[in-house]
């Protein structure tokens, strides 16, 4: 009998992901599916917040005031995201708190690409352009992903991002028609990266653990190298456009493709970054723990205020 | 209780006047004050709206989905409640 | 009739110096309240936060284009906040002080909030409609954080222990760097007697109504007057703007005279 009436759900749940519906907080889901979308959700959302260091590591140091508000606007906007991201994941009834404590503990990740550090003001240019372009691709995708409260913060997500792209590029346009000494600093930016950037859409198709699965859930639209692959196309004009050269010897156009060629991740990279052995994972993951440990007097406070506040209002009502 | 955990407040912004509030998100705060501001700084950083509300979001009442069959589907069978079920001739207009 | 002139050019640079001097407290508190990003206590705050760091950035690039068109020298607002060291920057010392912790961060804001909303409604009405002009936006802004942060010191005061002493303590440790909020040199007495600038000493009655009234109900004893610090508009600073200006000013300085 209750076989039965599972049997009934999943097959609801499958009609509703088949026919494009949107699965909302109170649906019946299967169980691996919540866990995926809550991984994907929380994972989504740290890398934002996590995202804002590096950048954050230049807003006392832009070299211009118009400079320093867009860069504090757009990290602003990254605090922002991670924000709609945590509220999208608690509807499933995990608490931030929760969310937070497992990036701490390491159970829960965050993206790689955040793990190199920012060294020039041409970092904020290749962030924004690479970094943010290759976050695009992927969450432009994301838009029709099948939960809908993440369906929904993708949306919001894209129409401020892109702002951020177009800023990070135009930093780079700027150096790259510079002096001699800024277009270097923008092709070294270029130069560290690139990789990295391309590294952001995960492991090949054939390696990545979660893909199949969640691909016939929805909740991921496209595969990884078919998002890579989108994202080399778009972003190779973008460079020659400047001026700069791509660091991959590799690279060339297929015709008979009709798509960039080019060449392969260092995968050992790739694998230590995640694994925890980049230049800044400890570094990020301290950085985070301290605001939070610094934090506790605050929150405290605010909830012993809000407590004395009720026990007031209750006794002037009595 | 944990102490450092802030109550959890749904957010609704009218985007222009004439239009309904609608549900944007979430967020912490410490009390409905708060969260008003919170709302602004977080929803409302490209003048998104001229209104706010903010609701507990404990306070909320929400239907579930085993309700569906007796909150909804009997609604399904009553298409004499929309105008498209009566049809008129096509010369009546404004009708 | 040319001392008439030299007196009109003279007063041209007292107007320019006064708007540079509200673009240097704007921008020094900008700058320390963007150093809150990513590491506020909680998200929402680091999003209110970053926000009034934009409002001050903001003002500050108004105030010091205004001053560079005034002057008529070609100095653009980035050559006036990059290009002068410490004993040209000439904004009042508590708006450069670090952040410290939340407390110290909320304690000056707040002695802030209140100073400035008093500041900019009296500068709306100043014959300088440019100065005018910019005080109309700032005092919307104002309002805004001095909520905010009115409603900090009382959560905090009130709150626990140890945010009830942290609080207390902040307020103490910058309480010497509020005198200079009222006091003018005679140049700016002049422009004041021309309507052009605020008369600050008048705001102090106010200022010292409000703050009591406000940490009273948060539970915290009003410091001392005893001890202040004074120097911000004659360019005599603590040693913490010589940190702040290398750093603002690292990219101007190393790769100088580009554009970005």
């Amino acid at each position: 009998m209750q076989e039965k009436e599972h049997e009934r759900r999943q097959q609801e749940f499958d009609a509703k992901v088949a026919n494009e519906e949107r699965i909302e907080p109170k649906d019946w889901m299967p169980h691996d599916y919540r866990k995926t979308v809550l991984r994907q959700m929380s994972q989504h959302a740290h890398s934002e917040v996590i995202g804002m260091q590096p950048e954050g590591n230049w807003i006392t140091r832009a070299p211009t005031l118009r400079r320093k508000a867009i860069l504090l606007a757009k990290i602003q906007d990254e605090a922002g995201h991670g924000l709609y991201l945590y509220s999208a994941a608690e509807t499933l009834g995990t608490s931030r708190e929760d969310m937070i404590a497992a990036l701490h503990l390491g159970k829960a990740k965050y993206a790689s690409i955040f793990n190199y550090p920012a060294l020039t003001w041409a970092d904020m240019g290749a962030i924004g352009w690479l970094v943010d372009g290759a976050a695009i691709v992927n969450q432009v995708s994301l838009q029709r992903t099948s939960y809908g409260p993440y369906s929904r913060a993708m949306i919001r997500i894209c129409k401020e991002e892109s702002f951020h792209q177009r800023q990070g590029y135009q930093i780079m346009l700027v150096l790259a028609r510079g002096s001699a000494e800024q277009k270097a600093l923008a092709q070294d930016a270029l130069d560290r990266w690139w990789w990295p950037s391309l590294m952001m859409f995960g492991p090949h198709d054939a390696e990545s653990a979660h893909t199949a699965k969640s691909m016939q859930w929805k909740l991921k639209r496209e595969s990884n190298d078919r998002l890579r692959q989108k994202f080399v196309d778009q972003t190779v004009p973008q460079a020659e456009c400047i001026g700069l050269k791509m660091p991959d010897p590799d690279l060339s156009w297929n015709e008979d493709r009709g798509h960039y060629d080019f060449g392969e991740i260092d995968w050992d990279e790739f694998w230590q970054v995640v694994s925890g052995n980049g230049p800044c994972n400890r570094q990020r993951l301290a950085h985070h723990i301290k605001a939070q440990q610094d934090g506790a007097w605050v929150r405290e406070a605010m909830h012993a205020y809000q407590e004395k506040q009720q026990a007031r209002s209750a006794r002037s009502a009595a | 209780m944990n102490h450092n955990a802030l109550p959890l407040f749904e957010v609704f912004i009218r985007s222009k006047r004439g239009l309904d509030h609608r549900h944007v998100g979430s967020l912490h705060a410490q009390g409905h004050e708060q969260a008003l501001e919170y709302a602004r700084d977080v929803y409302l950083r490209r003048s998104e709206g001229v209104s706010i509300w903010v609701v507990n979001s404990s306070d909320i009442v929400a239907s579930q989905e085993s309700d569906v069959e007796q909150f909804y589907d009997p609604m399904d069978d009553k298409p004499y409640r929309h105008a498209t079920h009566y049809q008129l001739p096509d010369e009546v207009k404004n009708l | 009739m040319n001392s008439k002139a030299n007196k009109q050019d003279a007063n041209k640079q007292d107007i320019v110096n006064y708007a540079i001097a509200l673009g240097d407290d704007s921008l020094t508190l900008g700058h320390r309240l963007s150093e809150w990003s990513s590491n506020a206590p909680f998200l929402e705050e680091d999003l209110a936060l970053t926000n009034v760091a934009l409002d001050f950035i903001g003002r500050a690039m108004m105030f010091y284009s205004y001053a560079g068109e005034a002057e008529g020298a070609g100095r653009s607002e980035d050559d006036i906040a990059y290009l002068r060291d410490c004993r040209q920057y000439r904004n009042l010392l508590i708006c450069e002080l670090p952040i410290g912790d939340f407390a110290d961060t909320m304690a000056r804001q707040f002695l802030i909030d209140v100073y400035d909303v008093g500041f900019y409604t009296e500068l709306m009405q100043s014959v300088d409609e440019t100065l005018a002009a910019i005080a109309a936006k700032a005092i919307k802004e104002s309002r805004y954080h001095l909520r905010r942060s009115e409603q900090w010191i009382k959560r905090l005061g009130d709150g626990t222990g140890e945010s009830h002493d942290r609080i207390q303590r902040a307020f103490n440790d910058v309480w010497g760097y509020t005198h200079e909020l009222f006091e003018v040199d005679k140049i700016e007495e002049s422009l004041i007697n021309q309507g052009i600038a605020v008369d600050r000493p008048a705001l102090k009655t106010d200022w010292e109504r409000c703050v009591q009234s406000v940490l009273n109900e948060a539970t915290l004893d009003t410091p001392d007057g005893q001890w202040s610090i004074r120097g911000g508009r004659a360019g005599l600073h603590t040693e913490h703007l010589g940190y702040l200006l290398a750093e603002l000013q690292f990219m101007q300085r190393a790769y100088p005279g580009l554009e970005w």
